[in-house]
């Protein structure tokens, strides 16, 4: 493959589109899929053929509006519509070249305008498992840019310039990690990508991975040069049977096209990629636990250093990135570490997808620069919280995370910003609870998580957890005492400095951001006996507090 | 050092051939571990005390290191699935619109607790981490399914259907 024969491809793809005067574009993403929008598709393309239309009908990604699901895009109209049934195919069909079907149309100008998409800009747009559609949309231009126009250095000066952060939720410069594996002495090397979504109420990687696999290998294509691998693992959720199905299938097709295997672009450059599924262990996102894993051991983390960088998979130095961070690459290359430094906020550049989920009008996925302000994801891309109720807390970060109030909704996004009110950016699950939620039944159930999921190599996880669900199980009962209490907030700094690894370190967080903002929560279920959401089952009768009248 | 000769098949069921495929495509290395136990569960449907044997030799693993792995991650089923299984995520989304209550009124119903088989072997009742569905929060499986906004009376009706059959 040369610059010439891509941009040929490229083009004799774009040419074949043009022939149809319309595109139908159907998501096929996990949500619509389970609303039939396969049946969908096909259905469509019998009426285009019926009416004899001359149009397309494409099968896509994600197109982010989980809510409004199934979704239909018509191009080049880009008119969206939403809760598309197999009844509505006629008329839709019908439409084209004409007024579109007003009551089918999603009018939500505002959920779309605020976003900046970066990561996301082919998802919805190309069928993820035909490679000349991403092809046609710039798709591999950047490892070719990067195998005959750059050196290794030159690759991680690009990104350095870019002061990408890594995406899975740490916001480590990727510049830097790259820079550390580069320099690492060895003649075997790895790439890694990180695609163990383990957060729950978070499918961004999910949805990356369905929507644009070839990105993502493309990405990890351009980091195996630029460290000098040329082997490369993605490691994903079993959990997840289409991305590991379309992953499969972008792996052959990058295979037959010469942009995995040897001599990549007829250079010296070999790479190609494996897959390792994962098997529910939420720990082995953690990288030495998925080094681990992906040895066909037991997920559990060891202590660092030595970081992976210097010694990972099987001792060799290894690169481990997440998903979000392998798609950011192309378009960094592409464009320039400066295009990606001027978007964003003055510590975190670029932008982050959000999974923006739980109480509010609009969920589904969203891409937005950093340092918006959460009211403008929650209000605007959101669309509020729905049924009249009251937002009361944004959750971010999952299980490591925290909870933020309502009155700090005009902190802007950013990886500092969020740490420094006691949660942190994560991955990019964004939860949204209203007054129906009770906080100190949140930080139990994030509680139960962690403790489950702690592998039990060490003591203060294993059992601290395990302690502090106990705890806050008495609280949410209504027979925990104020002793009680105290002995939580001693364990979650315990917890917290002695852990051995992420899991341990953060379990903490939700209690820790819940009892900061909403200590009377707690104080309610203690004293009063009475869980203010009405969520909790208080067990203890209500005690006849004597009330000193006044 | 005479060379490693890889157990017999336990049995002549096709599908050991298929699990062995895996071992083989990796060259029989200790690697493999998770990825062949991941064959023997999507073609068996579970991890049998045979199974893990044959696997383990196979392998060169000390049994009690491949135990180790099977019951480390919550994906490996050590008993077979009902015959139909309905899967309540309790990811955070989920549990924010009420997966709870689901998950509460289908143990009710069917008498058992997350985890087991009704004794007849008809349903399975399975807790999912996070199925990666939030946007249709909450969301169940039935059979693999994926069903969004799902209602008690929808899940009821769905269990009705399956106790008839």
């Amino acid at each position: 493959m040369t610059a010439e024969e891509l941009e040929q491809i490229a083009q004799s793809t774009r040419a074949e589109y043009a022939k149809f005067d319309h595109e139908i574009n159907v998501c096929m993403g996990t949500g619509c899929l389970s609303q039939h929008s396969d049946r969908l598709k096909d259905v469509l393309a019998n009426e285009v053929t019926a009416q004899g239309k001359n149009a397309f009908v494409r099968r896509t990604g994600c197109m982010g509006l989980c809510a409004a699901g199934p979704l239909v895009l018509v191009d080049p109209e880009e008119t969206l519509y939403q809760h598309v049934k197999a009844s509505d195919a006629e008329t839709v069909v019908k439409s084209l070249g004409g007024e579109p079907v007003a009551e089918l149309e999603c009018n939500l100008r505002e959920h779309f305008e605020e976003q900046v998409h970066i990561v996301l800009e082919n998802s919805g747009h190309i069928d993820p498992e035909k490679i000349d559609d991403y092809i046609a949309r710039d798709g591999y231009k950047a490892l070719l840019i990067a195998l005959t126009e750059m050196t290794p250095a030159g690759v991680i000066h690009r990104i350095t310039e870019s002061r990408l952060r890594g995406r899975g939720g740490g916001g480590y410069p990727t510049g830097l990690k790259w820079s550390t594996v580069a320099k690492a002495t060895g003649e075997t090397k790895y790439v890694i990508c990180n695609g163990d979504e383990g957060d729950p109420g978070a499918f961004m990687d999910r949805s990356v991975l369905e929507s644009d696999p070839q990105r993502v290998i493309e990405g990890m294509a351009i980091a195996a040069y630029a460290v000098g691998a040329s082997k490369g693992y993605v490691y994903v959720r079993a959990e997840y049977p289409l991305a590991v199905s379309r992953l499969t299938a972008c792996l052959r097709d990058a295979r037959r096209r010469g942009l995995l295997g040897n001599n990549i672009c007829n250079t010296p450059f070999n790479f190609d990629v494996e897959i390792r599924l994962g098997a529910g262990a939420f720990v082995c996102g953690e990288e030495t636990a998925l080094i681990a894993s992906i040895e066909g051991r037991r997920g559990t983390p060891r202590p660092r250093p030595p970081y992976p960088a210097v010694s990972g998979l099987w001792g060799k130095p290894t690169l481990i990135n997440n998903v979000e961070t392998f798609a950011n690459i192309a378009p960094i290359i592409r464009n320039g570490g400066k295009w990606f430094a001027s978007i964003g906020s003055e510590r975190s550049k670029g932008t982050k997808v959000f999974a923006l989920t739980g109480k509010i009008k609009n969920t589904g996925l969203v891409e937005v620069p950093m340092g918006i302000k959460l009211r403008e994801i929650i209000e605007t891309i959101g669309g509020g919280v729905p049924d009249g109720h009251t937002l009361k807390a944004v959750q971010t970060g999952g299980p490591s995370g925290g909870c933020i109030p309502a009155n700090l909704l005009d902190i802007g996004v950013s990886y500092d910003a969020l740490m420094a009110i006691g949660s942190i950016m994560g991955s990019g699950g964004m939860i949204v609870m209203d007054d129906t939620s009770c906080m100190v039944n949140v930080a139990r159930f994030f509680m139960e998580f962690c403790m489950t999921e702690s592998c039990g190599k060490c003591i203060p996880c294993r059992s601290g957890t395990a302690q502090m669900f106990t705890l806050l199980t008495r609280i949410t009962d209504g027979t925990g005492t104020m002793e009680d209490l105290e002995l939580l907030e001693d364990l979650c700094s315990t917890v917290k400095e002695t852990s051995l690894c992420g899991l341990g370190q953060t379990a903490p967080n939700p209690v820790l951001s819940t009892l900061k903002y909403f200590r009377d929560e707690y104080i309610e279920h203690i004293v009063h006996k009475k869980c203010p959401a009405g969520v909790c089952p208080i067990k203890a009768p209500v005690t006849a507090s004597v009330e000193v009248p006044a | 050092m005479p060379a490693f000769t890889p157990p017999p098949l336990p049995s002549d069921d096709k599908r050991w051939k298929i699990v062995n495929g895996t071992m083989r495509k990796n060259g029989f290395a200790r690697y493999a571990l998770i990825e062949t136990l991941h064959t023997v569960q999507s073609s068996f449907g579970f991890l049998d005390d045979e199974a893990i044997r044959f696997v383990a030799q196979s392998l060169r693993v000390p049994l009690s290191q491949a135990y180790g792995v099977v019951t480390f991650y919550h994906y490996f089923n050590l008993k077979p699935p009902g015959k139909h299984t309905i899967t309540v995520c309790t990811g955070t989304a989920c549990y924010i619109k009420g997966s709870g209550k689901l998950l509460e009124a289908a143990e009710k119903r069917l008498g058992i607790v997350e985890g087991q088989t009704t004794g007849d072997g008809k349903i399975s009742l399975m807790a999912a981490r996070c199925v990666g569905a939030c946007g249709r929060a909450p969301v169940v499986l039935a059979d693999g399914e994926l069903q969004g906004q799902m209602t008690g009376e929808q899940m009821a009706e769905q269990l009705e259907r399956w106790i008839v059959e």
